[in-house]
């Protein structure tokens, strides 16, 4: 496990310092959308300083896993805890989960027509951390972080996500991470609908950010390709709503060779 | 970066009631009819303006207009509209004022809730204020009287400039255009008039501002704006009103001509207590080359039934239609937009936005005539409605009727419904549920706010968050 023992800051807005150890309790999470069972029995802990990821067939419950940790209106937990540092998360709404410091990153990112990202991210920071943000300040850091992005700034006054390709949404996503600073950060197929050169950059944008800020992170994947950026202290695999093994590294190279099948 | 919504969320959060506007204002009316339309309201009306002969007749016949037509079957209910339970005329001071001082004090603290004289002060270059029937305060800025700029009430402008008022009255919209043009032709009173001469331009804009105070009151203004060739204005209304338990009833209306390459922007500011019926006739005249904007701002009301509309009348004139319409519980906001091309190579431009929440109701009823000879004709028309919930309701009646062949229109209109998964999104960024669909409605209306000056889009970014609080979905 690796700790960062002193996160750089670069500006005023991201000098938050972190109390050294968050933790993510999962345990026996059972969870059903529509009437239809999706999680299990599904148990996990995600520590600061940890890279998790968890991979897995399609229809295995890995993207339920994560609306179910943020509170979607739509999934209903039957059984089952998650704890954020000992406190039960599952009967908060999103916006207490996020104020808690827990982020999704979207699968699908979610269009929002007239809403400049860098006035939503402004107050979405404000929102979490209670404190007020001047737009100059802010702007100053949205800059910095959406160049280190590869995205030109002018995605700053443009809509949330209003219009843009699939791999330009998913390095909003990991920009709106690295300005949110979340404790921990659950990736939702952030590589899928990205070229190769777009899922460097992102999986830099994450590395970082895990530097930086010491944060948990929950990789969810289908592909061992951005498993070649982004190095993972602990894999598991997942299928029908359930951890099936849980291994180092070098499982997702097993899963790489052998494919699913030797593991549901 | 413009403002957003969660930055006067604590505003919102202690303000009481929704409505702002709703307080009424003890006053001592110097004249008051009684409740009901008859010929003597109509001759009173007329002798205590002291008007002239011409005007009384055309009040009279515009009456016998109104008594035949029936009420409309179409757009809005206005069968509980119960017309004998109106004060058609309330005379609140003696006469209309230019200092602010000599308005009798209570209504002169009214206008400063609603920020009159602060807006006149800062960035209007004439305000006029009407308080029920009258105008009582004008006010122009003196660098443009010496221009030659006439900016009036209606009544004013019928006493100084007798042959002027003769020449437009009435021609854009006449009595027998619909059964409320005939009532407002009837019984009008107070309104702004505006001449503005040949090439003058005039960078900050007028404004007027109508407020009802009593209950059942019947508010008539008669706008009548002139712009000669190459010259420009921008004139502003708001309006506001008193909640009451039962109704009262605005109908203006508004005629405009816009000469050879003159421009004209009229931008309504709405924002009627619950109680009001809004039937409203607006129409613009636009000559060679020559410009008109109606920005049509519409929150609050009972039912409003609206449809601004300009007849290109010369080639190459313009017109642009751009209307926001916010219905809340109880609410039918019934409007749209109505443009003919009557000569080559004119061009026009709608864009309605409509909100609706709690069981509200949106309308959009817009025509595009093109009629033969209009050659070269574009038109573009873009309705989109927003529901917040399942019980509210948004139409869309778009009529087409095009005599040419040669014409480019292109009409795209969406409904949609608040979507469970924009405010998890906007949720799990740290915003409640409130904050979210107020950031989606804010973003769905910006492209229509942004047209307003900046004053007014910030009021109404604030209006709309106010008219967000409450329950969503």
């Amino acid at each position: 496990m690796k700790i960062a023992t002193n996160p750089t800051t670069e500006n005023s807005i991201n000098s938050h310092q972190r109390p050294t150890m968050n933790t993510l309790e999962i345990i026996d999470i059972h969870a059903e959308v529509d009437g239809q069972k999706i999680l299990k029995g599904l148990s996990l802990t995600i520590s600061s300083g940890q890279i998790h990821t968890i991979m897995g067939p399609n229809g295995s419950g890995k993207s339920t896993l994560c609306k179910v940790l943020m509170g979607h209106p739509k999934y209903e937990v039957t059984k089952g805890e998650a704890l954020f540092n000992g406190e039960n998360i599952l009967e908060m709404e999103p916006e207490e989960r996020a104020k808690l410091g827990l982020f999704l990153g979207f699968q699908h990112p979610i269009e929002i027509a007239g809403v400049t990202l860098g006035n939503f991210l402004r107050h979405s920071k404000m929102a979490i951390t209670g404190e007020k943000i001047g737009p100059v300040a802010f702007m100053k850091t949205m800059k910095a972080k959406t160049e280190e992005l590869g995205m030109h700034r002018s995605f700053i006054g443009r809509g949330v996500n209003e219009g843009f390709s699939g791999g330009e949404k998913k390095r909003t996503e990991i920009a709106q991470m690295a300005v949110l600073e979340p404790k921990i950060a659950l990736l939702d197929e952030i590589d899928s609908g990205l070229d190769i050169d777009a899922l460097e950059i992102v999986s830099e944008g994450i590395n970082k950010n895990f530097e930086q800020t010491n944060c948990g992170i929950l990789l969810i994947t289908h592909y061992q390709r951005i498993l070649n950026y982004i190095k993972p202290h602990h894999v598991h695999i997942m299928h029908d709503g359930r951890i099936i093994k849980s291994g180092g590294a070098e499982l997702a190279q097993e899963l790489e060779d052998n494919g699913y099948k030797k593991y549901v | 970066m413009s403002r957003v919504p969660t930055q006067t969320h604590d505003l919102i959060k202690d303000t009481l009631s929704n409505y702002k506007f709703g307080f009424k204002t003890e006053t001592k009316p110097v004249y008051k009819a009684p409740k009901g339309l008859s010929e003597e309201v109509i001759r009173e009306i007329s002798r205590q303006k002291d008007e002239p002969e011409w005007m009384l007749e055309y009040r009279l016949k515009a009456y016998e207009i109104f008594k035949k037509k029936p009420m409309p079957e179409w757009g809005g209910n206005v069968k509980a509209l119960d017309l004998d339970n109106i004060y058609y005329y309330i005379r609140p001071q003696d006469t209309e004022k230019t200092d602010w001082n000599e308005v009798p004090s209570e209504i002169k603290t009214t206008f400063e809730r609603l920020g009159i004289p602060q807006a006149e002060k800062e960035f209007l270059a004439g305000t006029g204020a009407q308080f029920e029937s009258e105008v009582v305060y004008h006010s122009l800025h003196q660098s443009l009287k010496d221009q030659g700029v006439i900016f009036e009430s209606t009544d004013e402008a019928l006493k100084k400039y007798p042959e002027l008022f003769k020449k437009y009255f009435g021609t854009v919209i006449p009595a027998h255009d619909n059964k409320f043009s005939a009532l407002n032709s009837a019984v009008w009173s107070g309104g702004s008039f505006i001449y503005v001469p040949e090439g003058v331009h005039i960078e900050l804009p007028l404004q007027a501002y109508f407020r009802i105070n009593a209950e059942n009151m019947g508010q008539f203004e008669r706008t009548l704006i002139i712009v000669e060739k190459g010259a420009s204005i921008h004139y502003i209304e708001g309006c506001t009103a008193p909640t009451y338990s039962s109704e009262s009833l605005h109908s203006a209306v508004v005629e405009i001509i816009v000469n050879e390459g003159g421009r004209c922007q009229y931008t309504t500011i709405q924002n009627w207590s619950n109680n009001i019926y809004n039937l409203v006739t607006k129409r613009a005249f636009a000559y060679k080359n020559a410009e008109m904007f109606w920005l049509d701002c519409n929150i609050g009301s009972k039912l409003t039934m609206k449809y601004p509309a300009v007849y290109l009348l010369g080639e190459g004139a313009r017109g642009e239609i751009q209307s926001l319409a916010f219905s809340g519980a109880k609410q039918h906001q019934d409007t749209g937009a109505k443009i003919i091309h009557a000569a080559p190579n004119t061009s026009s431009k709608i864009v309605s936005k409509s909100v609706c929440k709690d069981g509200g109701r949106g309308t959009y009823r817009g025509l595009i005539q093109v009629n033969k000879g209009a050659t070269g004709v574009k038109s573009h028309i873009a309705c989109d409605a927003l529901l917040l919930d399942g019980d509210s309701r948004s139409d869309t009646y778009p009529t087409m009727k095009i005599e040419e062949d040669d014409v480019a229109i292109a009409h795209e209109a969406t409904v949609t419904k608040i979507g469970e998964e924009q405010l998890f999104y906007l949720q799990t960024r740290g915003l409640d549920e409130q904050e979210a669909a107020s950031m989606i409605v804010n973003g769905f209306a910006k492209p229509i706010i942004k047209e307003f000056p900046m004053e007014y889009a910030l009021e109404l970014t604030r209006l709309l968050e106010l008219e967000m609080t409450g329950s969503v979905g």
